[in-house]
């Protein structure tokens, strides 16, 4: 479903994609790990087609994503979603009108249904009674959230995840991790998620991923990611300080 | 370190090429503004909020700025004319003035600072907080949502704000002149009537229609390039006076542009 042929990307002479290879089969969820600064929320935006490669391409079903412009474009962006870092929810909206804004420009639902879904939806992640607060009224946990139902309200069919339980509670992130998982065996959408939530999100994917130096250091199931002989791989997924690694 | 002479003329010729380079950018940043705004469906309640926001909330200063320039503008008249024994001339000289120049320009001017700072930073934070993004990943384009109803609202708007200037503004010189100074109030409006024609009043108005594009123009593109410009606050701090500047010279020179070649 998505694939990434040997992909380059530099920021002002500093390559921070260097060459990465990578599949996604569909309905499956692959997890990006690596230390920051590795370029995964890049190569995450490569594949939304937010940014586009200096060299190599990405394919969304076959489709060079980097060059497709106007409706094509659109009708492709139409099938995805994308949870970002910061939930990126509309300032000047309310919490309702954030979640229904996709369902009214994308649909041709009525206003009755729609607010229906959006109570039903906003009920299901313990957002219930605050439709009518403003982003800059909640607190980081219900605007990721919030964020997460927007996207996942329509139901796309790809689903990026950048960092959903960054700056969360262990337990509001394990609520986030339970819900993309339970999201995930209802419309089994193809999802890839950036995360540093290492091992809790070895539960919810089928893959893994993890870059370093701008490479890809190695792929596989997170039970072959967890048993790898690789020092590096050993030393970030048990957070150690000495090893390898030393750009810390 | 001295450098060569060859060395001056690539940096001159590349600084020449970035300059070429942005004017095409925001001359292409205009052209798809204005197809987005032939292609439905167009956002009517963004309109109206902006019409509200550029337009209705910008009144009260309009008024006071208009007034004062009107009084201003009687005054100096008053005393400039008086020495030649003229003071019969001060309505069309104040209507002139304002109807011509003052009205669109300082309107134009009070727009720019209330209302295209504001456009520039609302659309600079949407773009640093990803909400850009977050529209085009959806499949629609912030065009529809961000671009096209400041520019509407900019067009309807600033004309509707001219004239209220330049009617604050007559009236303002007619304060100070006639009640204050001791001019006529009838040749005050008389003189102005044979005086001030059609094509003045037209004058004013495409200047206004003008400036409502320029002004929306250039703070939505600022704003909504601000990751051109750096990130964060200070990004959206250099877009914000960028705008402000820029759309401001952008008025003056039109201005002169329009009067000199069009009128």
């Amino acid at each position: 479903m998505i694939e990434i042929k040997n992909l380059h990307k530099s920021f002002a002479g500093v390559e921070v994609i260097n060459g990465i290879t990578l599949d996604v089969k569909k309905g499956e969820i692959l997890a990006l790990i690596g230390g920051s600064g590795q370029g995964k929320s890049v190569l995450l935006k490569h594949m939304a087609g937010l940014i586009k490669p200096d060299q190599g391409q990405v394919l969304i079903d076959g489709k060079e994503i980097a060059k497709l412009r106007g409706k094509t474009l659109s009708q492709l962006r139409r099938r995805l979603g994308f949870l970002f870092q910061g939930g990126a929810l509309f300032d000047s909206m309310t919490v309702f009108d954030n979640v229904a804004f996709p369902l009214r420009e994308k649909t041709k639902l009525g206003e009755a249904e729609i607010r229906k879904r959006v109570v039903h939806e906003l009920e299901k992640v313990g957002l219930s009674g605050e439709e009518e607060k403003y982003p800059t009224q909640l607190s980081g946990g219900m605007v990721k959230r919030a964020a997460l139902v927007r996207e996942l309200i329509w139901e796309p069919e790809i689903m990026f995840f950048d960092e959903p339980t960054a700056g969360l509670d262990p337990i509001i992130g394990q609520t986030i991790m339970n819900l993309i998982d339970n999201i995930h065996k209802q419309f089994h959408f193809t999802g890839i998620i950036v995360t540093h939530e290492i091992p809790k999100v070895f539960e919810i994917v089928n893959k893994v991923a993890m870059l370093h130096g701008g490479t890809l250091l190695t792929e596989g199931s997170p039970e072959e990611i967890v048993s790898s002989d690789d020092p590096v791989v050993q030393q970030f997924i048990k957070g150690e300080i000495e090893g390898p690694i030393t750009y810390y | 370190m001295n450098e060569s002479p060859l060395e001056l003329i690539r940096k001159l010729g590349a600084s020449f090429l970035f300059a070429v380079g942005r004017i095409g950018m925001m001359g292409i940043f205009l052209a798809r503004a204005f197809l987005y705004c032939f292609i439905p469906p167009l956002k009517f309640s963004l309109i109206l909020k902006r019409i509200r926001f550029i337009g209705l909330q910008s009144t009260l200063l309009i008024i006071l700025t208009g007034a004062f320039t009107g009084m201003v503008l009687g005054l100096q008249g008053f005393y400039t004319l008086n020495r030649v024994g003229s003071t019969a001339f001060l309505g069309p000289a104040v209507a002139l003035s304002i109807i011509k120049e003052m009205g669109p320009v300082i309107t134009g001017f009070m727009v720019t600072g209330r209302a295209g700072s504001a456009i520039a930073a609302e659309i600079g934070i949407m773009r640093i907080s990803e909400q850009i993004d977050a529209i085009e990943l959806m499949g629609l384009h912030p065009f529809r949502y961000l671009v096209v109803p400041n520019l509407l609202a900019g067009i309807i708007c600033l004309p509707l704000l001219t004239a209220m200037f330049d009617v604050v503004g007559i009236f303002g010189g007619y304060l100070v002149g006639v009640k204050l100074l001791g001019v006529s109030g009838g040749i005050y409006f008389g003189e102005m009537a044979s005086s001030v024609t059609m094509d003045h009043v037209l004058e004013g108005l495409y200047k206004s229609i003008s400036f409502g594009v320029i002004i929306t123009w250039v703070s939505c593109y600022k704003g909504y390039n601000t990751g051109t410009l750096g990130w964060g606050a200070e990004g959206v701090s250099k877009a914000t006076t960028q705008a402000v500047v820029l759309s401001s010279v952008m008025i003056l020179l039109w201005d002169y542009f329009m009067t000199s070649i069009l009128f």
